[in-house]
């Protein structure tokens, strides 16, 4: 599983598992939390990954979301509001040979930190950010974030918030987003696959995980987590195969003029022929911005990884502009800087 | 040279170059600057940037100027009035008169002072005729009349030779201060290697306004300022921005770790961003973005990652990144945060100087969060503490301030340029890979310093942040003794970097009646006036501070030595205060200034001279 992965991080010689990546210290996250079970998946993939132990790089903001670094045993950064971003940008650059984890929530990367969210993703620089979408502020106990659907009651919308809601995928794909998974966090072995996928990405990957908040905002996610709903509402994606869905897999997505359109197949002589089959490489990225935006009721929520496109990551440039430099400069030192250019003998 | 002219020979001049922002006078000043200084005299240099980027042509706005103070003296000032104003249009020269001493020459293009024109600066009359100028040597010359003249041979197109006056005012000054043009047609001719039309035109131009000088009778008396008596050694001249750029280099090489620069733009930092941008070939690593706060957070990640890390800015600048210092002194993180300092509060006077950010940067965070607070005196000055916020950084793990300002960032000193090999070594606490003992926080006992454990280090993982942390072990902890017992290392482990830190230094005697503090850029200024009232037989002295936090270990001592000690500031009282606050049994008083302009040598005079009567 391990071969396609990005050579400039270091490999490990050995075997990992599993009880390599476990930290000593005690998961505060409030039992029924669905934040234990993205751990489950980050501890099934990263021994998975194949780098060295001592080359991943986990750093987060605030918020429940940021208290990841804490559980899992590699080098961490709980740092501040917001900022996981800019950080994770400075570590990956310093030092491309680290793989870069930022843990991260819809206040702290839409709200506070919605500015270093795209400009992040703008540069590509080769990180995986991993975005806990609760719909809510967990840690500060209840109030609107900036995914929170319009209308719904919180502690400081007591009738209802007036605001648009950002979806996240639309974010991503607007800042030129290379890479974007959704996949919720009921689903460990999908969130499994999809976060290896992230890793093996060269670029930014946002994977937005659907997070139930059990205190705060339980259920948000029902339709698409609920046993009786979840296969009408969810449309796992995997490339090349056509998009169907449903509990009987009798539904799909077509493209019906400008617009997509759930159709069911043996109905009005559709076939699965008529569906769209996915192209996650595919570098428009207009097919993948109409996935991003499907929602319940009237779409069932595209999950898995919607787009994967290749281009130079910054940080490659980075390095490629200073080999170029040092190759061609006659400034080796800096001896020689303070030589150069109008110097005189006194 | 004409036997008819009076030579002078005098110790330090003031030139300053004025004209529209199309005149080309940072050129022409920076051409004299640089033909002074291979003649061995010392010099600084003070550009006047108008603050518009295309201000309408002609009028007070549009004044863009050059200032050369130079000498057969060390140089320590920007100079106050000029003893020589080139004015190349009414507007300029309405805006820079009362920078002139009285009896100066005022060299102006008297082809531009027409009707339309001196109105447009702001003249009922025409000041080269209704006697205004009385009291100057006024040279008016039709300049562009006499540059047309001059190349007419040439048949060049008209806009070309108007552009080329510039090269006539310098000619005038070069003879004017005995200097040869040989420096000025050396660079001409490189400029425009591939244009040899215009490097004819231009040194054509030249060659004519100093032949005009030399036989023209108003310039009846010319200037000889002889070399100055400076170390020997390779020289160039720098700008204190740049010099902070290349001090930061200089630190990372001496280091052995790569330079790293989280920034935004921002008046008056962005050239230390836009020189650093110039160096991969030294491995710096520059990222330019999408703010102030990012800038800084990008650093400290390039920080835990092992990369000597800095950002620069500015006053407003530095308070958007106030969180995130209080993160570097949490996770005890070596950075170099550069403020060059500018007028405030809010956007202020963004091209204007000012030592008013002091407060900001020993206690602008939530929480107590103390910080090494360091500030330059001179451009010069800006590499060597460049470098060392980057030594005590990187050997002490913790966020320095380097406080520079505006008037030392843009403007330039010659630089005896130091051997790389002159400068002191600078040894980060490395962790030992595999070190069964490594622990985040556990301590040197002498200097309270942690170890630098950077990611892919074998054996060391470990996770810090924001949170407060235990003690030794890291893990968070809200343990309120614990807490106490932090937030004392942190003040402790500062104060410490005391022992590195050299004794504060007295110009004059130890003892007298008046002792002035100075700080920044005031330096030359304050030291110029002191010197003059010790030759006058006073008993006074003068203490520069360079080091803010820790201050100096023998500060106590230097201070008791004294009557009566006045702080000197461009600001309305800060230094003052943090004396006062850490030195409390001396009789202090402040002078101030918050225009941003610098101390003029005759107002500190005179307010001595009154400190001393009473
Ligand atoms: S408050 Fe909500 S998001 Fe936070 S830990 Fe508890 S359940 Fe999870």
């Amino acid at each position: 599983m391990a071969e396609n992965i990005n050579l400039t991080v270091d490999r490990s010689n050995v075997e990992l598992t599993k009880a390599d990546f476990v930290s000593d210290q005690m998961v505060k996250w409030c039992p029924g939390c669905g934040a234990h079970a993205i751990l489950a998946a980050v501890a099934n993939v990263f021994p998975k990954i194949g780098y060295r132990k001592e080359n991943f790089m986990m750093v987060s903001g605030i918020g429940c979301s940021s208290r990841f670094p804490y559980y899992v045993n590699t080098y961490g950064f709980h740092s501040i509001h917001g900022r996981a971003n800019p950080i994770a940008t400075g570590m990956k650059v310093a030092n491309p040979h680290l793989s870069v984890w930022v843990a991260t929530g819809d206040g702290d990367s839409m709200a506070i930190g919605g500015n270093h969210f795209i400009h992040v993703i703008r540069r590509n620089v080769d990180i995986n950010i991993m975005l806990f979408n609760n719909q809510i502020y967990g840690l500060t106990k209840g109030q609107y974030s900036p995914t929170t659907p319009m209308g719904m009651v919180t502690k400081t919308s007591p009738q209802g918030t007036i605001e648009h809601p950002f979806t996240a995928g639309e974010l991503v794909l607007g800042a030129q987003g290379s890479f974007f998974a959704r996949v919720v966090d009921t689903d460990v072995k999908m969130m499994t696959e999809v976060m290896f996928e992230a890793a093996r990405h060269d670029g930014t990957s946002v994977v937005e995980i659907m997070q139930n908040c059990i205190i705060f905002n339980d259920k948000t996610h029902a339709l698409i987590t609920a046993k009786e709903t979840k296969d009408e509402y969810q449309l796992k994606l995997r490339n090349g195969e056509p998009m169907i869905f449903g509990a009987n897999r009798d539904k799909g997505i077509r493209l019906n003029g400008t617009q997509l359109e759930v159709v069911t197949i043996g109905q009005n002589g559709i076939t699965e022929n008529d569906l769209l089959v996915h192209d996650q490489y595919q570098q428009d990225p207009g097919i993948h911005l109409m996935l991003a935006k499907m929602a319940p009721p009237k779409y069932p929520m595209a999950m898995g990884v919607i787009r994967s496109a290749n281009y130079p990551t910054y940080d490659d440039m980075v390095e490629m502009q200073i080999d170029y430099a040092k190759a061609n400069s006659k400034i080796k030192c800096m001896d020689d800087l303070l030589n150069s250019g109008e110097v005189f003998a006194i | 040279m004409s036997e008819t002219k009076n030579v002078l020979v005098a110790e330090d001049v003031v030139v300053k170059f004025v004209g529209d922002s199309g005149d080309g006078m940072q050129l022409t000043g920076t051409l004299f600057s640089d033909t002074v200084a291979y003649d061995h005299n010392d010099l600084t240099t003070f550009p006047d940037y108008p603050a518009e980027i295309r201000a309408p042509q002609n009028t007070i706005a549009g004044v863009s100027g050059f200032q050369v103070h130079f000498g057969s003296k060390k140089i320590l000032t920007f100079g106050d009035l000029c003893q020589t104003l080139v004015a190349m249009n009414p507007a300029s020269l309405k805006a820079n008169l009362k920078w002139a001493e009285k009896g100066a020459y005022i060299i102006v293009d008297a082809d531009l002072f027409t009707d339309a024109y001196n109105e447009k600066a702001g003249y009922k009359t025409n000041p080269l005729t209704d006697g205004s100028l009385s009291e100057y040597k006024l040279a008016a010359v039709p300049m562009i009349s006499l540059t047309k003249e001059a190349v007419k041979h040439l048949e060049m197109d008209n806009k070309s030779v108007i552009k080329s006056k510039n090269m006539f005012s310098l000619g005038i000054c070069l003879y004017l201060y005995s200097k040869t043009l040989d420096h000025a047609i050396k660079h001409i001719d490189s400029k425009f290697a591939k244009k040899p039309q215009l490097a004819e035109l231009n040194k054509t131009v030249l060659k004519a306004g100093y032949e005009y000088a030399e036989k023209s009778p108003i310039f009846d008396t010319i200037f000889q300022v002889n070399a100055a008596d400076v170390e020997k050694g390779n020289y160039r001249n720098i700008h204190g921005n740049q010099a902070t750029a290349w001090g930061l280099i200089a630190a990372a090489e001496k280091a052995k770790l790569q330079l790293f620069l989280g920034s935004y733009p921002i008046t008056p930092a962005t050239e230390i961003l836009m020189e650093l941008a110039k160096h991969k070939s030294l491995g710096v690593k520059v990222i330019q973005y999408e703010d102030e706060i990012a800038g800084i957070c990008g650093a400290i990640g390039a920080s835990f990652a092992g990369s000597l890390a800095c950002t620069t800015t500015s006053g407003p600048g530095l308070s958007l990144k106030s969180e995130a210092m209080g993160l570097a002194v949490i996770t005890e993180l070596p950075l170099v945060i550069v403020n060059v300092q500018r007028g405030g509060p809010s956007t202020g006077l963004p091209t204007k100087s000012e030592q008013s950010d002091l407060m900001q940067a020993l206690f602008g965070r939530n929480g107590e969060a103390p910080m090494v607070v360091i500030s330059s005196s001179s451009p010069v000055d800006c590499f060597y503490k460049a470098f060392f916020a980057a030594k005590i950084a990187l050997e002490h793990m913790v966020p320095v301030i380097l406080l520079t300002e505006g008037a030392l960032g843009f403007g330039s000193e010659l630089f005896r340029i130091p051997k790389m090999s002159e400068l002191p070594e600078i040894n980060p606490p490395m962790a030992t890979p595999n070190d069964p003992d490594f622990k985040p926080y556990r301590r040197d006992p002498e200097t309270l310093v942690r170890q630098w454990a950077t990611p892919g280090t074998e054996g060391l993982r470990h996770r810090i942040g924001g949170l407060e942390k235990e003690d030794i072990i890291g893990n968070v902890s809200t343990d309120p003794l614990n807490h106490e017992k932090m937030t004392y290392y942190r003040a402790e482990k500062v104060a410490r970097v005391v022992k590195k830190i050299p004794d504060q230094e007295l110009y004059g005697d130890a003892t007298g009646d008046l002792l002035i503090v100075s700080w920044g850029s005031t330096q030359g200024s304050v030291y110029s006036a002191v010197r003059k009232l010790r030759e006058d037989g006073y008993k006074v002295s003068q203490a520069h501070f360079s080091y803010l936090n820790p201050l100096p270990k023998n500060t106590e001592e230097v201070l008791s030595g004294f009557k009566h000690i006045c702080v000197c500031e461009l600001n309305s009282g800060q230094l003052v205060n943090w004396l006062k606050m850490n030195f409390n049994k001396h009789d202090y008083s402040q002078y101030n200034k918050v225009q941003g302009l610098p101390f003029l040598k005759s107002e500190l005079l005179a307010h001595f001279t009154n400190l001393l009567k009473k």
